[in-house]
Formats: structure tokens, sequence, C-alpha cells
């Protein structure tokens, strides 16, 4: 089966800090995968240099065909790969609505003559864009909620304004940063379910770095591990569960003597 | 307390009633016919004079936006809005065309801020030389029709006056080709540095003005170029103002002067309304949708696909090109333009008109500057005007017995503008930050402050700058 996502001998190093070193990826078509890792992995570095947000120093990534080198972000969100954020970034005075319509601008044909004359072509799309932006609002369960200023939206709402958001590109693949975090089991759980439909209804394959073992385990299909920019392990949710590397990355570090351990030993004596 | 609770205030209950259309209408009609009555019964020799119309002018002025505010139908707010700036100014201007110079420069730093809002406004780009674009139009129009010296005028390529309206779509095009040359290299930057750079770049733009008169002598230098050319007079208009004058009693002798300050008056209000509509269709747009987005939010902007360099070049050739077609009336109208009209403290007055007014809305810009460009031109003027009448006429104030003779010249208001500007600044800042006409989105924005703005990761273009802080996002 071909891969929708490359990834081969990706490195990114700020000063000595070597954040990704050496990753290999693949994705497939269709799939649900999630990266998972430690604090300060490098988890989220591996999304800013695939879509863009950080020059990786040496690899390659392509996807769909395609290398991902040296594009600008509008330019990977161009070429079909959208994203959340970790700590949620919506524009959070417009409201919900515009949010999504925002997502939509690498699709638009925009030019500067239209939108001053007010052709019939400007206005078909502007319909289209609103049209499309409310039924992405009902997809992921905001139905009537997009003349909210999206700021006054609870917190778990704004993660799935920021998924409509990405959706609205669409993408052929959606990198979500930590989509549950913050969230209660309940929410947890229907994000859960939001992830599997998001790949079922419209086709989009998923990858989501998360902590909630709970959603890893439960959704995905696939799991790649990063501790200290390095993929020590990957496979299906049982094989990660049984690998020993896994555990030790997670629970005991002794070698390795950081403060995340001291902490962790705390709790556990 | 709890009779309160119950029955209205009195004053809610006003409101209520000045909330009803027909009421609001006719309160809207009579507050005209009182302004036009006041001010066309004003007599300049009238030792009073100078306070009379600073009380009573801004009425008028700000009838427009009164009649927005009001609870009323489009069609009849148009119409009240078309009865004011074409009935109502020109008749008074007709008796007195001081007030058409007064509403022609309101128009021409109204389409400044206009301008200057959709680059900082809608944008959020700090943009500091902004007068430098006024100063290509005004210069582009100037070259070629000045009466100077300059290269233009010894080779005989001077062009005629009706030109004028060609040349104000050909300010629009080379201010706009400025803008992009300029944000090019700049755009890059953000905040702070941005506005240090264009800062820089308006300076440039004076002195490049200043020195092309050598060599080739294509400015005039620090001279200027003088009797730049003006749109010819329809003989319609002529015909038009000798006869009302007539009907009015009025001497028919300045007719031909009077003529032309009406159509600068004209083509100012036509410009203003223009460049509303481009900023309205703008704002609602996916291209406005993109510059809140990146105003709010670069990362997240340039991340859900929107081209950050296109767009901010887009935001700064069209704030660009405003002020180059605002620059080629300048031009027309005060038949002079040299370097000294193009300083940095033009570019900082009008963006206090914009943040006075609300910035980010177009409404609020207008008011700004009509607000600024009133309180510079005809409030504190006028002060000192008084203040001289006064004091040549022995005036002696009752109770305190002050010879208004004693005020030191020092003292004069018009000396003050600056400090009055700076106070006015230092009040708008505390009691109402976002303007006195906010844009309800800005509002919001003011209201959460730099929040979670401050510390994002930093895009592409700045890898060096993230070095410190390695997957900043993964806190």
């Amino acid at each position: 089966m071909s891969l929708l996502l490359d990834v081969r001998n990706l490195t990114k190093k700020f000063g000595g800090l070597t954040a990704v070193g050496d990753v290999a990826l693949g994705i497939e078509e269709h799939s649900i995968s999630a990266i998972i890792g430690p604090n300060g992995a490098g988890k989220t570095t591996f999304f800013n240099l695939l879509t863009g947000i950080y020059k990786p120093d040496s690899g390659t990534m392509s996807f769909n065909g395609r290398s991902l080198v040296g594009l600008r972000p509008d330019q990977v969100n161009a070429a079909g790969m959208a994203r959340t954020f970790q700590s949620i970034r919506l524009f959070p005075s417009m409201t919900v609505l515009e949010n999504v319509m925002v997502g939509m601008h690498s699709r638009l044909n925009i030019s500067l003559i239209t939108t001053l004359l007010r052709t019939e072509a400007f206005k078909e799309q502007e319909q289209h864009v609103r049209q499309k932006a409310s039924d992405l609002l009902r997809f992921v369960g905001l139905g009537g909620k997009g003349d909210e200023v999206s700021r006054n939206l609870p917190y778990g709402d704004q993660r799935r304004v920021e998924i409509a958001r990405a959706l609205a590109s669409d993408p052929k693949l959606i990198l979500l940063d930590e989509p549950t975090a913050g969230m209660n089991p309940q929410e947890s759980a229907s994000a859960m379910n939001l992830f599997s439909r998001v790949r079922d209804e419209l086709g989009v394959t998923v990858v989501l770095i998360e902590h909630d073992m709970k959603v890893v385990m439960g959704v995905s299909e696939h799991i790649s591990v990063l501790d200290y920019g390095q993929k020590i392990a990957e496979g299906t949710p049982a094989a990660i569960r049984a690998n020993a590397r896994v555990i030790e990355a997670y629970l005991g570090r002794r070698a390795a003597g950081t403060t995340e351990n001291i902490e962790t030993e705390e709790v556990n004596s | 307390m709890v009779t309160k609770s119950v029955s209205p205030s009195p004053w809610a209950s006003l409101r209520n009633v000045v909330k009803q259309p027909v009421v609001a209408g006719v309160l809207l009609v009579v507050y005209l016919l009182i302004a036009t009555f006041i001010l066309s019964n004003l007599n300049r020799r009238d030792l009073w004079f100078p306070l009379y119309s600073t009380l009573t002018f801004p009425m008028l002025v700000l009838a427009p936006f009164l009649i927005l505010a009001a609870p009323l139908r489009v069609q009849i707010k148009a119409l009240l809005i078309v009865v004011v700036l074409f009935l109502i100014i020109p008749y008074l201007g007709i008796r007195d065309s001081s007030y058409l110079e007064l509403i022609i420069q309101i128009c021409i730093f109204a389409g400044l801020a206009l301008g200057l809002n959709i680059v900082v406004g809608f944008a959020g780009l700090l943009d500091l030389g902004y007068i430098a674009f006024f100063a290509v139009g005004a210069y582009t129009w100037g070259m070629v029709s000045s009466q100077a010296n300059t290269i233009f005028y010894i080779n005989g390529w001077l062009v005629s006056g009706a030109a004028f309206y060609g040349f104000i779509f050909i300010g629009v095009g080379v201010a706009a080709l400025v803008g992009i040359l300029l944000g090019l290299p700049v755009l890059r930057l953000r905040g702070d540095y941005l506005a240090i750079v264009t800062l820089g770049f308006g300076e440039m733009i004076r002195v490049i003005a200043n020195n092309l008169d050598k060599p080739i002598n294509l400015t005039n230098g620090s001279q200027g170029l003088f009797n730049v050319g003006h749109p010819p007079v329809p003989p319609f208009l002529f015909n038009a103002v000798v006869s009302a004058q007539g009907t009015l009693g009025l001497p028919t002798d300045n007719a031909e002067p009077l003529a032309q300050q009406l159509l600068f008056y004209v083509i100012g209000i036509v410009m203003v309304a223009v460049i509303i509509v481009v900023a309205r269709r703008l704002d609602n747009s996916p291209i406005g949708r993109a510059w809140t987005a990146i105003r709010e939010d670069e990362v997240a902007a340039i991340a859900m696909g929107v081209p950050l360099v296109r767009m901010k070049l887009m935001a700064f050739a069209m704030g660009a090109s405003f002020a180059g077609a605002i620059g080629v009336l300048y031009g027309a109208k005060q038949t002079f333009v040299s370097p000294e009209s193009f300083s940095l403290i033009q570019s900082i007055s009008i963006l206090a008109m914009v943040i006075v007014g609300g910035i980010g809305g177009i409404r609020g810009a207008l008011f700004g500057a009509v607000i600024v460009t009133l309180l510079n031109l005809l409030v504190l003027k006028n002060m000192s005007l008084q203040i001289n009448a006064l004091r040549n006429v022995d005036f002696i104030v009752p109770l305190i017995n002050f010879h208004i003779r004693d005020w030191p010249t020092q003292l004069e208001p018009a000396k003050y503008e600056r400090f009055i500007f700076g106070l006015l600044l230092i009040v708008m800042m505390i009691f109402r930050p976002a303007g006195l006409l906010p844009e309800p989105r800005r509002r919001m924005e003011m209201k959460a402050g730099s929040d979670d703005v401050e510390d994002s990761p930093t895009p592409a273009e700045e890898p060096a700058a993230t070095a410190a802080q390695p997957d900043a996002g993964n806190v």
C-alpha cells in the first residue's frame, strides 16, 4: 500500500539540542495514527516541521507524492495537510463561522477585482464558503453556534472549531496536536468518535499527538513513540503497550536523571 | 432602588421616545435646519464670530454621523446625507467659502485615515511612514503639471488640467507600486520592527523629494512645486454658482475661485465615498477575513493557508493607493507641493485620527479624521482668532476683571495644537482605549489584551528567534 506521508531521516536541532533526530515515519492513506511520547519528546516540533513552521536541518518529507521540504505553511496547507494547535489558536474575536471560513482560504479564488466589483462569481463563492463552513460546524457538533464569538465558547468546543477550521481546506491529512487535552472523559469519548468520523465519513487521514492513553489506544491503528527526539518504537496499540522501551520511557528513566524522572519517582514512592 | 427598577428612569424613557423613527427623523431635520440657520446668519465681522462658528460648524459636519446612527430606513438616511452634502454645505459654502475649504481638508484627511485604517486597522501592520504614499500621489500630479522649473516644464511635457482625472488613477497605480516595493523587504518584520522600518521609509521618500532637483530637476527640491495644475471648472458649475449667488443676493465677482472650490469639494466627497465603498467591500470578503486572521494570530493564519506576505502586501498596496489618489487631489487643491508637507508628524497625525475614531472600523476612522481635523483647523485656530479679536477691542472679562490684552501671545491656542492633541490621546487611552466609535471586534481584542499572542512560536521566516525556546508549543 502506498504511503500518503513518507518522512525519512528528519532532523531538527535547536542549538545543541536535537529536538527531532533522524526520525522516519510512514502514514498510510485512510489510517488513524498516533504519535506519543513524554513531554519534550519532539512531537510538536515534528508537526511544525511537517507543516513548514520550522525548516528541517536534514531529511526528506514526501506527501502525496510531493516533497514538503522548503514549503511555507500556507503552501503545505494548500498541498492538502491541515493542522490544529496544542494551545488553541483560534482567531479569538472572529465568530466561529468566520474562523472556519478563513480555513478555506487556500481553496478560494481570491481576486481584488471580483472582490471590489462584487461579481456574480464572487457572491457565489461567498455563498458556497458560508454554506460549507456551517456544514462543517454541524459535522463537528457545533451546528447553530456559528455566530458566537469563538473566544466565548467553552474549551472543548474551541477544539472542535479548530478541527472544523482545519477540515475547511479539504485536506487529505489532518494533524491534531493533543486534541483532547483539557477535556473530561465524556468530552474525550465524543472527540474520539469525531476523529473516527473524520476518517470514515470525510475520508481524511488522521495523525494525532496525544497523551491520553485511552484515546490513543481506543482510536488509533498505528502508534509511533518519540523520546528525546528519537523514534523508539512503532506498531499496533497492542504491540506498543507491551514494548519494554516505551514502558521505560514513560515510567522509569533512572539512567537519564531528569526532573521529570524525579517527579515520577516521588509519585511512585 | 425598588421604584427605580419598576418604572424606567426619565432618561431611559426619553431614549425610548427618541428611538422611534418618526421622532428621530423630525429631530434630525430640526437639528439640520437650526445648524443651517445659525451658520447662514453668522457675520464674519461680528466680534464673537470665531466662537460662534466653532460652536455651530461642527454641528453640521457631525450631522452625517448622527444620521447614520439614527433608527431610520437606509433610503431615508441616504437622502438626508445627500441633502447635507449636496444642498446645505454647498449653500453655506457659496455664502462663505472657508467652510468649503475646511470640508475639503476633512475629505483629504478622511481619505488618508481610511487608507491607513486598512493597513493598521484591518491587517494590524503598524505603518509610521504612511504619509510617503500621500507624497507620491501629490508629486505624481505636481511634477507633470507644475510651472516650476522642472525637466517636465523645460521640455514642455506638462499636461493640461483636464488630465487631473486620469492622474487620480495614475496616482493610485504609482502609490500602490511604491507600496509593494517598500512592502516586499519590510513586511517580513512584525510589530515594533515594522513600525521603525516604515518610519524610515517615510522619511526616505521625503528626503528623496527634497533632493531630486539635481542632476535632473524632477521635484524642484526644497523649493517645492508651485503653480500645480488644477482641473478646469466645468461651465455649468460656474453658471450654477453665478446664478446661486445672484439668487442669494451675493456679489458674483468671486464666482470663479468659488466654483473651483466647489469642484474640489465634490471631487473630495466622491473620492471619500469611493474609498468607503472599497474599504467596506474589502473588509467583508475573504481578503478582509484573511487580514483579520493575520492581525489576530499570524501563525494560525499562515497554517490555515493564508499566504502572509501576499496578503500583507495587498493591505499595504491598498492603503497606499488610497493615499496616492488623495495625494493627487491635495496637490491640485493646494497648488503647491513641497517636502515639508510630508513630515513624520503628519503620519502620526493620521495614525492618531484612526486611533481617536476607533481603529479597525470605517466609521471610526472617518469620525476620527473629522474630529481631529476640526480640532486642528477650526477649534484651535478660531480660539486664537477669538482672542486676537477680543484683544483688539480691549475686551475685559467680567467678574475677574481680566484684560484679554494681557493674555500672553505665547499662550495662543493654535500654538498648543500638539499639546492638546497629546492630552486628548492620553485621555482617550484612559477612558476609551478602543476609540470614540469602536469597532466591536477591536473592542474585544483590546479587552483581552495581549494574553496569548505574545509568546507564540515564530513562523518560518525567523527560525533564529525560536532557537532559544525549542518546541515552544510543547509546554
